[in-house]
């Protein structure tokens, strides 16, 4: 049965004052310097090695765990790497009101479950969205509950080539029963 | 309906109806990749696909530009990756003599108006400035296009920008740019085309037009056209890339997203401050601001005119004692044309650093980076924080880069 959902204990990406980090850059979250890593074991222990206050973040998160970010998440480069870092932690998802625009394309290849969640801004700073919270998430309803909370919200469901590449893995896989046709 | 210049190249490269929203199987007519993803994609594309040919060995590029030549054993294993790949392939390399990647597909005629291009550069959708869609994308992006020549692609909205007003020296496109962005943040133009219009931008040069084009990126947008012309720009495309220039223009009854009308009356030189392209005050605002190093170069302003421009700030003035000022040519024929019309003997009697072309300056590479406490300031598009180094990085024009390298100060070209 393909899987439809997923759920996951959530980090959230604030700063120091408690707000959602907005416009975290593809060097803030794999920077250029270790641009050279091929191998995608490796990438893991540099995610967010520049982002202030979460540098330790390899340490901290688990696999299967979920990442939420600020608006504008994974600006700049075309890095693979910054998507690849996170796959290479084991987690399982990204939720934020929006994405660079090759940084969602990347992760959708890689048949990573990226997710737009305009709401995400008024849970965190009404203080419904914390840390530690457990959330469940569908991708194709775009329903999504705070399971601890028992409160419910929504994610925009993924899009038909999102999906069937999720589906299939990665864009190879999807592309590989296509090719002919494409 | 009819449709915007976006609209219009995708739909000429695809067999479904390219609108607004709709998810597309784009056909490519080059495809590329740099010494930075390019080993990723060789890795990639013979995990995959093994020994099997890429669809169009004429359209597969790698541009080598980042690490140019290489100054480590990463580097120089990563490049050589590329070329042994290439050499299996029968795929062209423009190597580490030749600059950056963009820029050599401009030159080269490879990236003309109404094609379609991609490569592993952010930036690549820089060849809006010559009608071209171009457009970054990852490692796993780009081996698809090698193998395949196509990529899913869904149809931006277009954002339509009326620049009002007319612009003088000390303002240049590059500060044009900047207060564009300021004005449009990251949030305005996120993922949509842009088209500009106004005299201002109807006027300017090719290297403006990659200038303003080149920051489309920082405005979180997709790409960006200039599509009215002037004559002279019409003599330098030809010139420059042996083809006549005949940028799409999009239908009359286009459907919009948006219109934005920003006035430029009374411009004067923009600097963005660390550590968001968009945080972008008055020069008169910053000035003062003591600088240890300057760059100028990148894919923003690497042009033989955005040197002559600093040029003309430098000539017969010295680059203040203990302020490094590098300058990197974003290609071979630019360093060519630096050479032959003397404005490399004037960079360097300033006390400036020539080094040979490429993306040095604005990544990791082979020109440095700051370190902890350095101010620099750079002609680049970006100053996230940690992006060239631990120092702070603040951007701005040419002119403004030496005036300040010259002043050891932020400072307005008009005051040296």
């Amino acid at each position: 049965m393909p899987k439809s959902s997923l759920s996951g204990r959530v980090w959230i990406l604030l700063n120091d004052q408690g707000d959602l980090i907005e416009n975290i850059d593809t060097d803030q979250i794999y920077h250029n310097a270790y641009l050279h890593v091929t191998d995608i074991k490796e990438m893991g222990k540099y995610a967010l090695g520049n982002l202030e206050g979460w540098k330790d973040f390899p340490q901290k998160a688990c696999p299967g765990d979920l990442l939420v970010a600020g608006r504008n998440f994974g600006a700049g480069s075309s890095r693979q790497q910054a998507v690849d870092c996170f796959i290479s932690l084991q987690i399982d998802a990204i939720l934020s009101p929006s994405f660079g625009a090759i940084y969602f394309r990347n992760a959708v290849n890689s048949g990573f479950p990226i997710l737009k969640c305009p709401e995400i801004k008024q849970l965190v700073r009404s203080g419904i969205l914390e840390t530690g919270d457990e959330i469940r998430v569908h991708f194709l309803s775009g329903d999504a509950q705070i399971i601890n909370k028992n409160v419910s919200f929504h994610v925009f469901p993924m899009s038909e080539v999102q999906y069937e590449i999720f589906q299939a893995g990665s864009l190879y896989n999807y592309g590989k029963a296509r090719i002919r046709e494409l | 309906m009819g449709k915007t210049i976006i609209e219009k190249i995708i739909q000429s490269h695809c067999q479904e109806d390219a609108k607004a929203g709709r998810t597309v199987w784009m056909n490519l007519d080059i495809r590329s990749a740099r010494d930075f993803g390019g080993p990723n994609v060789v890795r990639n594309y013979e995990r995959e696909y093994g020994n099997i040919a890429v669809a169009d060995k004429e359209k597969t590029f790698f541009t080598f530009d980042l690490c140019v030549p290489a100054c480590s054993m990463k580097y120089a294993d990563n490049q050589q990756i590329c070329r042994e790949f290439a050499q299996k392939q029968g795929l062209k390399v423009f190597d580490v003599d030749r600059g950056i990647g963009s820029h050599v597909l401009i030159e080269e005629g490879l990236a003309s108006a109404g094609t379609t291009v991609v490569g592993t550069d952010s930036h690549l959708n820089i060849l809006g400035a010559v009608g071209c869609f171009g457009q970054g994308m990852g490692d796993v992006d780009i081996t698809f296009a090698f193998r395949t020549g196509k990529t899913w692609f869904e149809v931006p909205e277009t954002l339509r920008v009326k620049i009002k007003g007319k612009t003088s020296w000390p303002a240049t496109p590059k500060d044009v740019t900047l207060y564009v962005l300021k004005k449009l943040s990251t949030k305005t133009a996120s993922l949509k085309a842009v088209e500009f219009y106004g005299e201002a931008v109807k006027n300017f040069s090719l290297a403006g037009r990659i200038t303003l084009c080149s920051m489309i990126t920082e405005m979180a947008g997709i790409i960006g056209f200039i599509p009215e012309t002037n004559e002279s720009l019409q003599d330098e495309v030809l010139n420059l890339t042996s083809r006549e220039y005949f940028p799409i223009e999009p239908d009359l009854d286009a459907e919009y997203a948006d219109s934005v009308t920003i006035n430029i009356n009374g411009l004067t030189p923009q600097v963005s401050a660390p550590f968001s392209p968009e945080n972008v005050f008055p020069v008169d605002e910053l000035k003062g601001i003591r600088i240890n190093s300057g760059f100028i170069g990148s894919c923003t302003n690497g042009r033989t005119e955005d040197f002559a421009a600093a040029a003309r700030v430098l000539k017969g003035r010295r680059v203040k004692e203990g302020v490094m000022l590098k300058v990197v040519p974003s290609t071979r024929r630019v360093y060519k044309e630096l050479l032959e019309q003397g404005l490399l003997e004037i960079l360097f009697d300033s006390g400036a650093i020539v080094s040979n072309p490429g993306c040095g300056g604005c990544a990791e590479g082979h020109i440095g980076l700051t370190g902890e406490g350095e101010v620099q300031i750079s002609t680049g598009n970006r100053n996230f924080a940690g992006k060239q180094g631990k120092g702070k990085t603040y951007l701005a024009s040419p002119e403004v880069v030496a005036a300040s390298c010259v002043k050891g100060l932020i400072a307005n070209p008009e005051e040296v």
